[in-house]
């Protein structure tokens, strides 16, 4: 799953967005940056499912899980039709589910994921975009049109909390998810439950709240925290972050999700 | 496919056959009556199967299909709850007492050797007992008087002097017989451990008696039926097969009058037909019961019942003299019994096959030819005992997968495999265009048409040994000596691989000839001294025979392999020049990763095996197939194995059956499963066995998501040619806990390589190797 959440401070860096490539490029043609592949999703959307996680990410989350998505440096370039003949491969096995692509932040290389999607449609295979929603106001319309499923993940509610975890504003993303709403197009509601810091009961409500008003949610997961992230950060000889938070208890997701169920919102 | 025209000749041959038979007018003139009066059969659809034996027909004339969910299954009754408790009580005893509660020392077990034994008659709906004790062993030396008497000691007992007189007297055995016949080099092939598990000292197994047919007609119909085929062949020539299958029908014909009193002693006459449910229940396993009480072999099936006796089962509920709790009792009662057949073994068994395996495998559900599914809702009642009764590794449920099976059905089964681990899958839709609508899985993975075919088990060849040889010029990399004839052994310093795969064919060739020919001399000793006659009686006449090879070691010979093609392997050697040890230098593609450039290694080696089986001469006109199946024996084979140069260690676990090496496999599930399910089927009918774990979580985040990812991947991985997956659901810690505290888990199940195992009963060694085996983790 794409986690750019709790920036550890400041501004939004650079974001590098890939440019689109000129139109005359046959979506099958155009090329990106794939960090790697799962050939067997079952927690990225409906089904089972082919995971393309894509390489580089605007933000650098103190508990970031994929520390090695961040950046391009080890990622492979390959086309849109590369990337679903590979998943097609699979066809027996993700009949029921799709693809899903994921990050990284996808919406980095919104032409890529728009011809990935394009490429896996003409192929018959639902399609699941997993965006933290900060670069939604990148993803245009044929990209959502081709889009069967976004999971999106809203990393915290109140404005304050969400800007000093993230370093940047909440709007975008919210912006995003009444966009897919105007749109119709489905979304799952994914919230990172991080104990001592995202945790908060009027933070889990408020979202609770403004998720029970949107009409496309089909889901909305409570992720719990985990340390899994831990030796990736070691592997790449980078400062790890975790090491004091801990991670999220089944009963503070049950607590959550019972905050959720207050305001009429069945969490998972 | 050449077994295909094996298959059309043995078709022509019974439809000759069917027509030269005549049948005992008595027996022509319509559906038996009992002694009340009423018809056996009444309410049954007619068919061909009132004319002649023959099971499926009756099947296909009169199941009810079933496509609902699983709501209507019931609970345990109180008889269930007591009698269960009873029998986990022996159970504990058992364990306490080192894995032997008693064991008879006197008496050879035969049919009807002992007289009624029971658990507490008046709780048990189905009875009948191997001895007269429940847990009690029976005593079978016919595979081997030695072998017997060792297991006997090796739990503190003695055979009784005057039946071991008798023995080393006037009686040969199986094993005796093998050992005048075998030559010096199989000798050796064998104690190197590059031909291993040869049912050379114990009963052969695999072979499913039609049990059903003792309900379906009574005793005395089988024995008109057999004393009518004895008499039809007095005209035919003389040959050593008529001469042999003239003396066998008439064994036969002694075993079933055997089984009357055997029943008899339980108070039931099975001469005629079963007249409900609860006989049709009880009838078919006392059929069971006699092969057991018989044979003490590898693998006692049980076959395909569950479809069979729902027929009876629906009578009995549609007249209102069954309800679904006394239905669903009566099946728990048959599978108890099911979970206690024992037999008594030596610890070198036990080390290859631990958790005291008897392989009673129950096929269920699949689709018929017609294009109905099989699945009956007394399918979903055998699932149900796991429930009922909570998980055991026996019976090894078998579930016959089809696209094509109802939605409710591959949900129960889902849900049961993620909450008990103790089903495994293997494909009809592969096995039907083979076997037919009506076969059954023997031991772990051997499909065979019930009642009409039977296999000479014959463990396997251990390929990645083989592949040493090749390199060693047929001297054994661990002892050093010659084992295969002589050749030139490899001179340079690194492998090269076209020069390789020249010497390992010849390695093969060498290797096919001497483990065929060992399995042709076990197969004409066991049955000349240790014949199943019981079982036989309850087959067809004439039969289709396969001699059922098999294969270790794959993905260590197809990783050694694409090592060489595709890194560098430096060869090091001893003071002696034998080369004992490999260096990889650089990656290769492994096996497991969807990756065609090793996978079509995997898929030459099988092909490749099979060819030299099919050019070797087999007893009895049997056609050779191959399995790649261990079972747990690949701990032991890799014990026996030293260092390979895939960069696999010496003495290191093989991979299970046809999986992937343990952690090479590094692409996911699905990955995994593509490049097994690439083994052609064609070439290996004798199955081909994958074991899969996974943990919960890495199925999906809630309980209906799990069912159907689970769903999605039995069908996906069928639906890519896959035969055989083991199933286990669950997390690493739970089986780390019940290695050091095996009390809290006395029912933990877990499926190792075709069939299911009981945790806590496995060696330290192959609890190691299961939980160091790849579980899938979070994707």
């Amino acid at each position: 799953m794409s986690l750019c959440a709790l920036a550890s401070a400041g501004a939004c860096p650079a974001v590098a967005v890939t440019p689109a490539p000129p139109a005359s490029v046959p979506a099958g043609a155009v090329a990106g940056h794939v960090h790697s592949v799962e050939t067997c999703g079952s927690v990225d959307g409906p089904g089972l499912r082919f995971v393309v996680f894509l390489a580089g990410c605007p933000m650098r989350c103190v508990y970031c899980h994929n520390p090695d998505t961040q950046s391009r440096a080890n990622a492979t370039v390959r086309t849109a039709a590369e990337v679903v003949r590979d998943a097609l491969r699979y066809r027996n096995f993700i009949r029921n589910g799709g693809i899903t692509v994921s990050g990284g932040e996808p919406l980095m290389q919104p032409a890529f994921v728009r011809a990935i999607f394009e490429e896996a449609k003409a192929a018959g295979l639902h399609t699941a975009l997993d965006t933290s929603g900060c670069l939604g106001d990148l993803a245009d319309d044929t990209l959502l049109e081709a889009t069967d499923l976004v999971l999106l993940d809203i990393k915290s509610w109140e404005p304050d909390l969400y800007r000093s975890v993230t370093g940047v504003s909440l709007e975008p993303t919210l912006r995003f998810a009444r966009r897919l709403e105007a749109k119709g197009v489905p979304a799952w509601i994914r919230f990172v439950l991080v104990p001592g810091i995202t945790d908060g009961e009027e933070n889990i409500r408020g979202l609770a709240r403004y998720v029970a008003g949107l009409g496309n949610i089909e889901r909305v997961e409570i992720l719990p925290f985990h340390k899994m992230g831990e030796p990736k950060y070691q592997a790449l000889g980078l400062p790890c972050k975790l090491t004091d938070i801990p991670a999220a208890t089944e009963a503070d997701v049950a607590r959550a999700r019972c905050l959720f169920a207050a305001e009429g919102v069945a969490a998972e | 496919m050449i077994f295909f025209d094996k298959r059309s000749v043995f078709h022509t041959k019974r439809g000759l056959m069917a027509k030269t038979i005549s049948y005992p007018k008595a027996l022509n003139k319509g559906t038996p009556c009992d002694s009340r009066g009423a018809s056996a059969w009444h309410g049954f659809a007619p068919g061909t199967w009132q004319a002649r034996i023959d099971v499926r027909d009756f099947i296909q004339q009169n199941y009810t299909p079933y496509a609902g969910d699983a709501s209507f299954l019931r609970g345990p009754t109180t008889r269930t709850d007591a009698l269960w408790n009873i029998v986990k009580d022996l159970l504990r005893k058992e364990i306490e007492a080192g894995g032997v509660l008693d064991a008879d020392t006197k008496t050879v077990s035969k049919v009807d050797s002992h007289g009624p034994g029971y658990i507490r008659k008046e709780l048990e709906s189905v009875v009948g007992l191997q001895t007269d004790a429940p847990l009690k062993r029976g005593m079978l030396p016919y595979g081997g008087a030695r072998i017997a008497q060792k297991a006997l000691e090796a739990h503190g007992r003695q055979m009784d002097a005057a039946t071991a007189d008798i023995f080393a007297k006037h009686r040969k055995t199986h094993n005796d017989g093998v050992f005048d016949a075998y030559t010096a080099e199989i000798r050796a092939a064998r104690s190197a451990g590059i031909v291993t598990g040869l049912p050379d000292g114990y009963g052969r197994g695999r072979i499913i008696g039609d049990y059903r047919r003792v309900a379906l007609y009574g005793v005395d119909r089988l024995i008109a039926e057999r004393k009518e085929e004895h008499t039809a062949g007095d005209n035919e020539p003389f040959s050593e097969e008529w001469v042999r299958a003239r003396e066998e029908m008439q064994d036969q014909i002694r075993a079933l009058e055997a089984l009357k009193r055997m029943a008899a002693g339980y108070g039931f006459d099975i001469s005629g037909p079963a007249r409900n449910a609860r006989e049709a229940v009880q009838w078919t396993y006392f059929g069971y019961l006699g092969a057991v009480k018989d044979q003490n072999g590898a693998a006692m099936s049980f076959g395909r019942t569950s479809t069979f006796f729902d027929i009876y089962i629906e009578r009995d509920l549609t007249e209102g003299t069954l309800t679904e709790e006394s239905a669903q009792e009566l099946i728990d009662h048959l599978v108890m019994k099911m979970r206690i057949v024992r037999f008594i073994r030596t610890p070198d068994y036990d080390a290859l096959f631990s958790g005291d395996p008897t392989w009673v495998t129950e096929s269920i559900g699949g689709m018929g030819e017609d294009g109905r599914t099989l699945v009956t809702r007394s399918s979903f009642r055998f699932l149900h005992t796991l429930y009922n009764l909570g998980p055991a590794p026996e019976p090894n449920l078998t579930v016959l997968w089809s696209q094509g099976l109802p939605q409710g059905f591959k949900d129960f089964c889902a849900k049961v495999s993620i909450e008990t681990s103790a089903i495994q899958y293997e494909s009809d839709d592969l096995m039907r265009g083979y076997w037919g609508d009506d076969y059954g899985i023997a031991c772990c993975v051997s499909a065979m048409r019930i009642g009409k075919q039977m296999q000479f088990f014959g463990a396997r060849a251990n390929l990645a040994k083989a592949l040493l040889y090749a390199i060693n010029g047929g001297r054994d990399e661990i002892s050093g000596k010659q084992v295969a004839p002589p050749a030139e052994p490899f001179a340079g310093e690194y492998l090269e691989y076209d020069d390789l795969v020249r010497r390992f064919d010849k390695t093969q060739d060498w290797l096919a000839a001497t483990y065929v020919k060992a399995l042709n001399i076990i197969h004409y000793m066991h049955d000349r001294y240790c014949p199943e006659h019981i079982m036989m009686a309850l087959h067809d006449r004439k039969i289709l025979r396969t001699l059922a090879c098999g294969i270790a070691g794959l993905s260590v010979a197809a990783d050694a392999l694409s090592a060489v093609k595709h890194a560098r392997v430096r060869v090091i050697r001893n003071d002696d020049g034998l080369a004992v040890n490999y260096e990889v230098e650089g990656d290769y593609p492994a096996y497991g990763n969807n990756d065609d450039r090793v996978d079509s290694i995997a898929q030459d080696l099988v092909k490749g095996f099979m060819d030299k089986l099919r050019a070797q001469p087999t007893y009895r006109g049997a056609v050779a197939t191959q399995s790649v199946l261990t079972i747990t024996s690949n701990v032991v084979y890799g014990q026996k194995t030293g260092p390979t140069p895939d960069g696999r260690k010496a003495g290191e676990p093989f991979a299970p059956g046809a999986n992937p090496m343990h952690g090479r496999d590094r692409h996911g599930a699905v990955a995994s499963m593509a490049s097994v399910a690439k083994l052609p089927y064609g070439e290996s009918q004798d199955g081909i066995s994958y074991t899969f774990s996974i943990v919960p979580k890495a199925l999906g985040r809630r309980d209906e998501d799990r069912v159907e990812n689970l769903r999605g991947l039995l069908d996906g991985y069928f639906a890519e040619g896959g035969h055989h997956i083991n199933v286990n659901v669950f997390d690493r810690e739970t089986l780390i806990d019940a290695m050091d505290h095996p009390e809290r888990y006395p029912q933990l199940t877990l499926r190792v390589s075709g069939y299911a195992v009981n945790f806590i009963k496995l060696t330290r060694e192959q609890q190691k190797d299961v939980i160091e085996r790849t579980f899938h983790e979070l994707c």
